[in-house]
């Protein structure tokens, strides 16, 4: 079992708030994601969560039982850091055996587990070797076992994969979700990438300046999402905001709009007229960046090729079935 | 062409290291050299550098004349136990300030290494009343105590330094790992910071082995070790050339064979592979 529930959950570093009462209940099993931009409070509450700061108000409750006074090894939860944190003078297998020598457990025990997690991991091989042997994705590998072979409550990803190339990345992320379903295993995982966050999550926490702006499915954030903040933030490119008339006609102060529901036409047609001034040819995709006078830059996605360059005038429609409205405080107006 | 042209820069560099090696240990072999000359060759213009009359005599000379393993044993403690004596002190002064810094941290160091940078013989005369107000003039324990408060400063910034480059993480993830704060000290923190240790004790053994300022000023004969030693073959009697250098080469022999064997523990990077 691993459920965890945040109740009112602050930290302060004297006068400056980082966490501003946060509440969330993440169900045993699930892959929750935190994503936001840096300094918004993420890692600060992944780290409140295990234990390694402390909290200046709330509760958090791992299976009903609050646990703010429980140091982080008592907590049931194992934690991978983002510069991997491994033990340089001690092999993979004393490594990831570490945790459980610490429990007191038997040497053969230990062996057997530490062996079975190496098998999953496909690091049999290297159990012998110290970490700075090692290439970044095995040093991965080995953070990564050295949390599971505690068979936590819970794992707590800290931007484990940003130390990658971006191929690795990709691989790893595969190989993380994989994990993380096959065990079964509730996981917090802290992401600034957005990408990782809709790919891997089940449900993503989207936080800003300290507080939970949305907690939803990814795709009820990128559907639906309940501010201008996190439509902004979910979704590349990035939605367009257009104020002023085109907003006011549709009874909001913001209107919003995914690049990829702008239809594009040739000059004259309908909709926000204006000058591509730099056209992205991906071959599966075109991107169009678009200067539109007073509505300032738009951008604008073609599924495929789409032969128009730079200095060409074109017309943006948006689908009316998918603009987004944001009221004067910026948030989302539902019909 | 681009071979040959890098080929000709590693001859050229390495002749040009091998040199500036040579230049850099001629001194010492001098030094050595010149202890098995006679006095009268010792000074000789043109002097001869390798064919000359060689003679051991001027170590029996300095062996009879003062007694060598006096000094040395006086050396020995007193490096050894002022080097000691500033680990104890230094390593939780270090540790405390490396991973529970304060806004007063950076300024406390400064002001440690400040009392490097003021001339010992400033405070001679204080220093040297209050020896002998105390009777710790020409003792072991006063040369011993003078040594290891004029190295505490750097040994505290030395070990900072090493203690600082461990990563936080690891720390984090010790105490993730279940480890308590003393086995995370026999576990983590003690094997990653030996290298530092090894290194700091090390020159620390060397700055108090050849620091001579004190050792001449506050000893004589009971606690006095080797520096006096060798400053005693450049008296009122006329400079012994030959016997100066073969008492040298008795004194720093010892410093500089655990130098020699001790090369290996310098070599840092244990670190390396821990994080990124």
């Amino acid at each position: 079992m691993g459920q965890i529930t945040l109740q009112g959950v602050q930290k302060s570093f004297g006068p400056v708030h980082i966490i501003k009462g946060a509440d969330l209940d993440i169900a045993d099993g699930s892959f929750v994601v935190f994503v936001g931009p840096s300094g918004c409070g993420k890692t600060t509450l992944l780290r409140l969560i295990a234990g390694l700061e402390d909290v200046t108000g709330g509760a958090i409750l791992i299976d009903g039982k609050n646990v703010v006074d429980t140091p982080p090894a008592k907590r049931g939860l194992s934690m991978v850091f983002q510069s991997y944190a491994l033990y340089p003078h001690m092999s993979v297998r004393g490594n990831i055996g570490f945790g459980l020598k610490m429990a007191g457990l038997r040497k053969d025990e230990i062996n057997r587990k530490v062996e079975a997690a190496a098998a999953t991991l496909n690091l049999t091989p290297y159990l012998d070797r110290k970490p700075r042997e090692l290439s970044g994705g095995q040093r991965q590998r080995v953070a990564i076992g050295r949390a599971i072979v505690r068979e936590p409550k819970g794992f707590l990803f800290d931007e484990p994969l940003s130390n990658l190339d971006a191929a690795l990345r990709v691989q790893m992320r595969i190989e993380v979700t994989r994990l993380q379903k096959q065990l079964g295993t509730t996981a917090i995982y802290v992401t600034h990438d957005q990408v990782e966050a809709m790919t891997m999550a089940d449900k993503i926490v989207v936080l800003n300046a300290g507080k939970i702006e949305q907690y939803g499915s990814p795709l009820e954030l990128y559907e639906r999402p309940a501010n201008l903040f996190v439509a902004g933030f979910i979704g590349s490119p990035k939605m367009n905001f257009v104020t002023g008339d085109s907003a006011a006609q549709r009874g909001a102060a913001t209107i919003g709009v995914r690049p990829e529901h702008l239809k594009i036409e040739r000059d004259g047609g309908g909709g926000w007229q204006g000058t591509i001034a730099v056209a992205e040819h991906l071959g599966s995709d075109t991107f169009l960046y678009v200067d539109a006078g007073p509505l300032g830059m738009l951008t604008a996605r073609y599924i495929g090729e789409l032969s128009l360059h730079a200095g060409d005038r074109v017309s943006l429609v948006p689908d009316p079935a998918r603009i987004h409205r944001f009221d004067a405080s910026d948030n989302a107006i539902r019909n | 062409m681009a071979r040959k042209s890098t080929t000709q820069r590693v001859v050229i560099s390495t002749i040009g290291a091998w040199f500036f090696g040579f230049l850099i240990f001629f001194p010492i072999l001098w030094m050595v050299l010149a202890s098995f000359k006679t006095e009268l060759e010792a000074f000789a213009i043109p002097p001869s550098f390798l064919f000359f009359h060689w003679t051991t005599e001027n170590y029996a000379t300095v062996q009879e004349r003062s007694d060598y393993f006096h000094h040395a044993m006086n050396s020995i403690i007193i490096a050894g136990g002022s080097t000691l004596i500033a680990l104890l002190i230094a390593v939780p002064a270090a540790w405390s300030m490396a991973f529970s810094p304060t806004k007063r941290t950076k300024d406390i160091l400064l002001w440690m290494l400040s009392t490097k940078m003021m001339p010992p013989v400033g405070v001679l005369v204080p220093i040297y009343l209050i020896y002998k107000t105390f009777g710790l003039l020409d003792s072991r324990i006063g040369l011993v105590f003078i040594l290891c408060l004029g190295n505490l400063p750097i040994v505290i910034w030395m070990l900072f330094t090493y203690f600082k480059e461990i990563p936080r993480d690891i720390l984090e993830a010790a105490r993730m790992d279940g480890a308590t704060i003393g086995r995370e000290l026999i576990y983590v923190l003690t094997p990653m910071a030996i290298p530092g240790l090894a290194s700091t004790m090390l020159l620390n053994l060397i700055l108090a082995w050849n620091e001579a300022f004190w050792t001449l000023n506050l000893s004589t004969s009971e606690a006095a070790p080797l520096t006096v030693f060798i400053a005693s073959y450049s008296s009122p009697e006329g400079l012994f050339w030959a016997k100066l250098s073969a008492a040298s080469t008795l004194a720093i022999a010892p410093i500089l064979v655990l130098g020699w064997f001790s090369q290996k523990q310098l070599v840092r990077g244990l670190t390396f592979g821990a994080v990124k």
